[in-house]
């Protein structure tokens, strides 16, 4: 399932180092963090999204703790 | 400036006030130190913060946790203003950043405002102002003059100018009457509108662009990637260096505390913030500016592509030419009047529904009286005989002439011939073909100058395609091609080409889905309103003038140019001020110097990007 999400992250170098780790969540198949846009699109596993989400947050604060990820 | 941006701009505000009343104060020692932790602390307390949240979540190269370490190490080697001056200017960076980037986000959301906000539906005779999300398939909205049609549909009474320029660029208005499709996003200039509406407001034209400018950030050109993979060695890279430097020399030459200094200096520089924000703002401007002209890019990679092509491959008909026939020769016999001619092959076609009967009715400006045409007798496959005023009139090809047993000069010219015989005699042959669009001349030129070679394909017959191509100084042309052959040879055109190059086709999203996404790069024309065309291409032109093309190119280069510029020169500063600084000739507040004002250089270049590129060869 493909998502897109808004985000709110304050440096292009942040935004790029989020795209990695988000790629490396288990269940990610792909992602990709506009820093322009402040959009973060994900393709991840669909029966296990909301968890997959979770641990995409968390690994998003684990690079950059300001930024912010509005799931909905 | 936003809420955030304030509250930044006067914490260094006061602590660049601070630094500089400290300079003054004659203080010494601990009290000394004290004393610059205050503006210090004012700057870069969230630098701090982040820079300890980072070691705990095992970022070390976190630019927070770099500057953090050079800053304190300033502070612990006893340079107190040196420390907090570099903690300032890094924050005005930040700042400046941070301000020039939400800058032009905005100016290019504005750009692209067509959002509408509201929609006038029209229940039991009664106009409410609703949301346009709320409007459902088959209601009727009413447009007010200067109001943007909130949801493509089609007129059910009225007559109006449609302003289409933020859509296409172009600025002439559309003319629009009862039965005319209209498309979400126009302005309505002059009448009252009353619109059926066909399709709902997330599949309408203006969410469909908005959604695809949008998601354009999301393809990343191969120039960002390679930025932020750089980025991810090189401060590491500079670290390590960082660190050589502070244990290594002073081993053989000693003096410990200058070779600190001076690897304090190299983490200073190792922010590669300057590079990893320039770049996506770059295609991001000529993202935007393109779509300002009317030309939406799907992506920067797509952009990257462009300024790269060398050979672009045109499709014949809707692309260079309009795809609807008309006169383009009128050939009387000796003695003959044209503009006779023309009439009177006119009058006898007058009931004929048939394309050509159709063009040759076009080509009479002056009203045509049915009253003088009776006795209309169609033979099919061959053309028509009547009776026009007491005349026997024969229009038909040449197999009729023949039939007739009537003599006639055959005619050679490219395109459908008709001949006219009046009273068993001929008096002269009508040329009817598609047109060139007025613009395609100049677009291939334009091409032609820039070093593309041009192409064209086409599955019409050989001595049209080579009129049209002539007339238009075509490099390349095949014709008489099927759907499938054209694949085979924008093919055998990629297979030819030196590595890097890369190759367009540019169609109008009709039948040619197959070869817009088999080419490097897809250019769909006349995007507006054609679901298959803004899925298939990777480029979409909205209205259907070839000229774009030249200027989608130019608007590439241009920001590919923006976007070189920026790696050579911020790599450039860094790496010169990395030898500096390991010579000992700058120190850490001439690197923080040269760092912020690379940045800002590289910001304020890419925005050069938004600024539109005239439409001139």
């Amino acid at each position: 399932m493909k998502k897109k999400f808004k985000i709110e992250v304050d440096c292009a170098n942040c935004a790029a180092k989020m795209e990695e780790a988000v790629k490396k969540v288990e269940g990610v198949t792909d992602a990709t963090v506009s820093f322009m846009t402040q959009k973060l699109a994900i393709e991840a596993d669909d029966c296990r999204f909301d968890a997959i989400m979770a641990e995409v947050v968390k690994a998003c604060k684990k690079v950059e703790p300001d930024c912010e990820i509005y799931l909905k | 400036m936003t809420k955030k941006q304030k509250i930044m701009l006067l914490r260094v505000v006061v602590a660049a006030a601070l630094t500089i009343i400290l300079h003054f104060v004659p203080v010494t020692g601990a009290m000394q130190l004290l004393l610059y932790l205050v503006p210090y602390l004012i700057a870069g307390y969230d630098v701090l913060r982040k820079a300890f949240l980072g070691i705990k979540g095992g970022q070390v190269f976190d630019e927070n946790f770099l500057m953090a370490v050079a800053t304190i190490g300033a502070l612990a080697l006893g340079s107190y203003g040196e420390g907090v001056e570099v903690m300032v200017f890094y924050q005005i960076g930040e700042l400046f950043q941070s301000y020039a980037v939400g800058r032009s986000r905005r100016s290019i959301t504005q750009l692209m405002d067509i959002r509408p906000d509201s929609a006038n539906i029209e229940r039991d005779g009664e106009i409410e102002e609703v949301d346009p999300d709320d409007v459902a398939v088959g209601d009727v909205i009413v447009v007010r003059p200067g109001e943007r049609v909130p949801l493509d549909g089609q007129v059910i009474e009225g007559a109006s100018t449609l302003n289409t320029s933020a859509l296409t660029g172009e600025s002439l208005p559309r003319e629009i009457g009862v039965g005319d499709e209209i498309i979400s996003g126009c302005v309505n200039e002059s009448g009252l509108l009353r619109v059926r509406v066909t399709k709902c407001f997330d599949e309408s034209t203006v969410s469909r662009i908005l959604d695809l400018v949008e998601n354009s950030s999301l393809k990343k050109a191969r120039a960002e990637n390679f930025i932020t993979k750089f980025a991810r060695y090189y401060t590491p890279a500079v670290c390590a260096g960082a660190l050589l430097l502070a244990l290594v020399p002073p081993l053989f030459v000693g003096g410990w505390l200058e070779w600190i200094r001076r690897a304090l200096t190299f983490l200073v520089i190792s922010c590669p913030c300057a590079l990893v924000i320039s770049i996506p703002l770059s295609f991001f401007g000529g993202i935007g500016g393109a779509s300002r002209a009317g030309i939406l890019v799907k992506g920067g990679n797509y952009l990257e592509a462009l300024a790269d092509t060398r050979t672009i491959v045109f499709d014949k008909t809707g692309t260079l030419t309009r795809g609807v026939f008309a006169v383009s020769d009128a050939l009387p016999a000796p003695g003959v009047d044209a503009k006779a001619l023309l009439e009177t092959a006119a009058l006898a076609e007058i009931y004929s529904n048939h394309p050509i009967s159709r063009s040759l009715r076009e080509a009479i400006t002056a009203p045509l009286d049915a009253n003088r045409v009776d006795e209309v007798r169609e033979i099919a496959g061959h053309g028509l005989t009547a009776r026009v005023d007491d005349r026997l009139v024969a229009v038909g090809n040449a197999r009729l002439m023949s039939q007739l047993k009537i003599a006639f000069t055959p005619c050679e010219k490219p395109g459908t011939v008709v001949y006219v015989a009046e009273n068993n005699r001929f008096i002269g042959a009508v040329v009817i073909s598609d047109q060139v669009k007025p613009t395609a001349r100049r677009a291939i030129d334009r091409l032609r100058a820039q070093g593309i070679r041009t192409v064209m394909l086409t599955g019409d017959a050989e001595s049209v395609a080579q009129a049209v191509g002539e007339t238009l100084g075509i490099d390349f042309i095949r014709a008489e091609l099927l759907p499938e052959d054209k694949v085979k040879n924008v093919e055998a055109l990629l297979k030819d080409q030196r590595p890097r190059e890369k190759l367009a086709f540019v169609g109008d999203g009709i039948n040619d889905a197959p070869v817009l996404s088999r080419a490097d790069i897809g250019i769909a024309m006349g995007g507006i309103g054609s679901d298959a065309a803004i899925e298939a291409a990777d480029i979409v032109l909205m209205d259907d003038d070839p000229a774009k093309i030249s200027l989608a190119m130019r608007i590439s280069r241009k920001c590919l140019r923006v976007v070189r510029e920026n790696i050579v020169f911020a790599l450039g500063v860094k790496a010169a001020c990395l030898i500096l600084g390991a010579l000992g000739i700058t120190g850490m507040q001439a690197a923080i110097f040269a760092d912020v004002g690379v940045m800002v250089l590289a910001v304020l270049n890419a925005t050069r990007t938004l600024v539109p590129v005239k439409d001139e060869a």
